[in-house]
């Protein structure tokens, strides 16, 4: 026997073996997470307690009920717990209001299109030319939904158009001459040109819709509808007011700060009564100036005002290096703003400018309080038909619902574009 | 889509304002729809149903003026207004007319110069109890617990009626309505307090109404009724005797199933003047002559009118009581029709 035969040293792996099983998969994970000390046990089985009696009061609740009654008291014979059938019954007015049911597919479609023309600005994937198309939505989908010629709304666009052309003519000759003439000549074409040019398309090509007037919008289309256009116009505007406040122009700067200030300084509430109430005093009576379009504007203002600081809190995190970096390479103001300030100013802002669209979309529930019929509003007005006097929870729980899956993929979207932007600098 | 709308509405604040300075008839009329305030709604007045339509007592009120100007009860548009925003909005000329259970008080229709042109149903604050609690009387519930909707009249009213009769009690405020019915199951409080009416409709809603009474104490006066702006007489002519016309058509046995038979004549002259079959009351208020036989075609008269809403066969549940017509030892009084 040679001294090479006798190895201490084992020559062949031994074969893999598997873990104890009190250090894998579930076993393992419940040790860790539920069970890690008598302390911890004594509070899973409490919480598993506590769960175990929710459901067991809730579901029997949820699934020993009715969607077949034409009444609350019906209801009651049929199941002792909830009473869907309300939701049944009004879900339809819970979505549109009391959109003509005819022409509720102009809702859905002019929903439809509205996920097509955001797409292209959340989705980097979606074809850049898809933005002509969101550009252009406001004016169809104001058309969709009001009905009436689809002439008006375009002239009212091609004021923009009218400006520009203003603007570029002017600028050659001189700079200020046309920062002022080009908006003036917007607001020109809008008071005196675009209602008669209008009325003189309309008339050789009707291109019309049904109107359907304000009074008929209600449910969640008037959620989305306020609250969708406030986000849209809140952001750009925002971001404006956050330069503005940070300008070394005086006035510019003045007008920013004041305005920033006073909104934030009073209650949404207020804004709303403003709208509602006052505005009626100041125009010449008789005056029909929409009630949506008066409680869009003052939403919009609103959140904006937000938004700048929001805004504004992402151009202070900034390193003033980025700013110096900026001026280095000789780039003016707004190539600045827009290559450099401006993209990470956004992207350290999008959780804060996320919630703030979600409390502009929550804050829509607001609109109740001055008698336009948002979910909640019709939640009290289904609760005074006498077949459904004494519903609560179904009602609330439906609207709930439905908010739910809004915000959440509101909150879920900004965490993909965290994701997405993230750098890894930290 | 802001300024689109914007311009939209530009262009018609312009169109409108010229216009604006014709009475609140040419203006119906031209516009060929009654702008009419209600409630966002109140069980048995005003609420809308699964296909959008309105219906109620106070909107029952709507229907007969658009019907006696414009010939058409359909022809409302309802704007539905709170309690916050129900006095802007008929002041500013959004609605024409505001039928949203007011309370006629003085300040109303003096300070916020109001014309309130009738009354369509007499209220008043009451209480609602469990039966098992063992009172029969309001005055029994001293130091009892007490469910009442904060910054209302019906809140200084309790107090008024708690001090005047020396017994205490213990609020427990609460919003709205809806919170009141889950305060008061949950025992919260002993005691609901609000318009009998709405505890009427309240107590309709319960899964054992019977367990439950209001005491027979009503402690204040709500005349509830129609108002208008000051300032246009021939409007509130006209709703104050659309609102007549339904109460003397009761009154005088029209009813929406012998409308027609009544139209063609009768031998009792106040019908015939009420049916525009003689006399001119009609062009008088410069309306048809027929206009008061539409305002009843819609939904008939005073009497059906709280039948079909709020009435014993409805869940709700109301007696007529003071409502019912003065001959029958009510309250309900129109002025005749001569």
């Amino acid at each position: 026997m040679s001294e090479m035969d006798m190895s201490y040293v084992r020559t062949e792996m031994l074969p893999e073996q598997e873990p104890p099983r009190s250090q894998t998969g579930a076993a393992k994970w419940l040790r860790e997470n539920l069970f890690s000390g008598w302390i911890n046990t004594i509070l899973t089985i409490l919480s598993l307690a506590f769960i175990a009696l929710v459901l067991h009061e809730f579901l029997p609740w949820i699934f020993d009920s009715t969607w077949n009654a034409n009444s609350l008291s019906e209801c009651r014979e049929i199941a002792p717990g909830a009473c869907w059938a309300v939701i049944k019954e009004r879900w339809p007015q819970l979505l549109y209001g009391f959109y003509p049911e005819e022409l509720r597919w102009r809702v859905n479609l002019s929903f439809v299109l509205m996920l097509v023309a955001i797409a292209p600005v959340l989705f980097t994937g979606v074809p850049r030319k898809l933005l002509w198309f969101t550009a252009a939505f406001p004016v169809l989908g104001y058309w969709l939904l009001w009905g009436g010629s689809l002439w008006g709304p375009l002239m009212a666009l091609a004021g923009f158009g009218v400006g520009a052309g203003v603007y570029a003519a002017i600028r050659p000759v001189n700079n200020l001459a046309a920062l002022i003439a080009g908006p003036l000549a917007v607001v020109i074409w809008w008071l005196a040109a675009a209602g008669p040019v209008a009325g003189l398309l309309a008339g050789g090509v009707p291109l019309m819709l049904e109107p359907v007037p304000s009074s008929k919008f209600g449910g969640f289309s008037l959620s989305i509808i306020i609250g969708v256009t406030g986000i849209a116009f809140s952001l750009p505007l925002g971001i404006l007011l956050a330069l503005g406040r940070q300008s070394n122009l005086f006035i510019v700067k003045a007008i920013c700060v004041g305005f920033i200030e006073f909104i934030r300084g009073v209650p949404l509430i207020t804004l709303l009564f403003v709208a509602s109430v006052l505005l009626n005093y100041f125009l010449p009576p008789g005056t029909s100036f929409d009630i949506i379009l008066r409680v869009v504007i003052m939403v919009t203002l609103f959140a904006s005002a937000y938004m700048a600081e929001v805004v504004r809190g992402g151009l202070a995190a900034l390193p003033r290096g980025q700013y110096e970096a900026a001026d280095a390479l000789g780039l003016d103001y707004w190539k600045a703003q827009r290559l450099i300030i401006m993209p990470q100013a956004l992207k350290i802002s999008i959780p804060n400018i996320v919630s703030t669209f979600i409390g502009l979309f929550k804050d829509t529930t607001l609109v109740s309080i001055i008698g336009l019929l948002d979910p909640l509003g019709l939640s009290t007005a289904i609760r005074a038909d006498t077949n459904w006097n004494g519903i609560v929870w179904e009602l609330y729980g439906f609207i709930a619902l439905m908010f739910f899956i809004f915000c959440y993929s509101m909150s879920r979207y900004s965490q993909y574009l965290e994701r997405k932007l993230q750098t890894g600098h930290r | 889509m802001k300024k689109t709308v914007f311009l939209g509405s530009l262009a018609a604040a312009g169109l409108a304002a010229g216009v604006a300075s014709a009475t609140t008839l040419e203006d119906v009329q031209a516009a060929g729809v009654l702008k009419c305030g209600v409630t966002t709604g109140l069980v048995g007045f005003a609420a809308p149903d699964a296909n959008g339509n309105w219906e109620g007592f106070d909107v029952a009120v709507c229907r007969a003026v658009a019907a006696a100007v414009l010939g058409d009860g359909n022809a409302v548009e309802f704007v539905p207004t709170t309690g916050k925003t129900r006095f802007t909005a008929l002041a500013s000329g959004e609605v024409d007319l505001l039928a949203r259970n007011t309370t006629w008080t003085f300040s109303r229709d003096v300070d916020l110069k109001f014309t309130f042109v009738g009354i369509n149903y007499y209220d008043g604050q009451g209480f609602l109890v469990r039966k098992d609690l063992g009172v029969s009387s309001a005055k029994e519930l001293d130091g009892a617990t007490v469910c009442i909707q904060t910054g209302t009249t019906t809140e200084l009213n309790l107090a008024d009626f708690f001090r005047a009769n020396g017994i205490s009690y213990e609020p427990v405020p609460i919003e709205t309505n809806a919170e009141a019915q889950q305060q008061y199951l949950s025992n919260a409080c002993d005691v609901y307090t609000t318009d009998a009416s709405g505890l009427a409709a309240t107590r309709a809603t319960f899964e054992d109404a019977d367990a439950h009474m209001l005491l027979p104490e009503i402690i204040s006066k709500e005349p509830l009724g129609p108002l208008v702006r000051h300032g246009d007489e021939q409007w509130s002519d006209i709703a104050r005797w659309t609102l007549n016309a339904l109460i003397s058509a009761e009154e005088l046995g029209v009813t929406s199933a012998n409308l027609s038979e009544m139209a063609k004549g009768t031998n009792n002259p106040e019908i015939n003047r009420l049916m525009g079959t003689e006399g001119n009351l009609g062009e008088m208020l410069g309306l048809e002559a027929d206009w008061a036989q539409k305002a009843i075609g819609v939904a008939g008269n005073y009497g059906e009118i709280f039948e079909a809403n709020i009435g014993e066969s409805t869940p709700i549940g109301l007696a007529r009581g003071l409502n019912a017509q003065w001959t029958q030892g009510g309250l309900i009084y129109s002025p005749p029709f001569r």
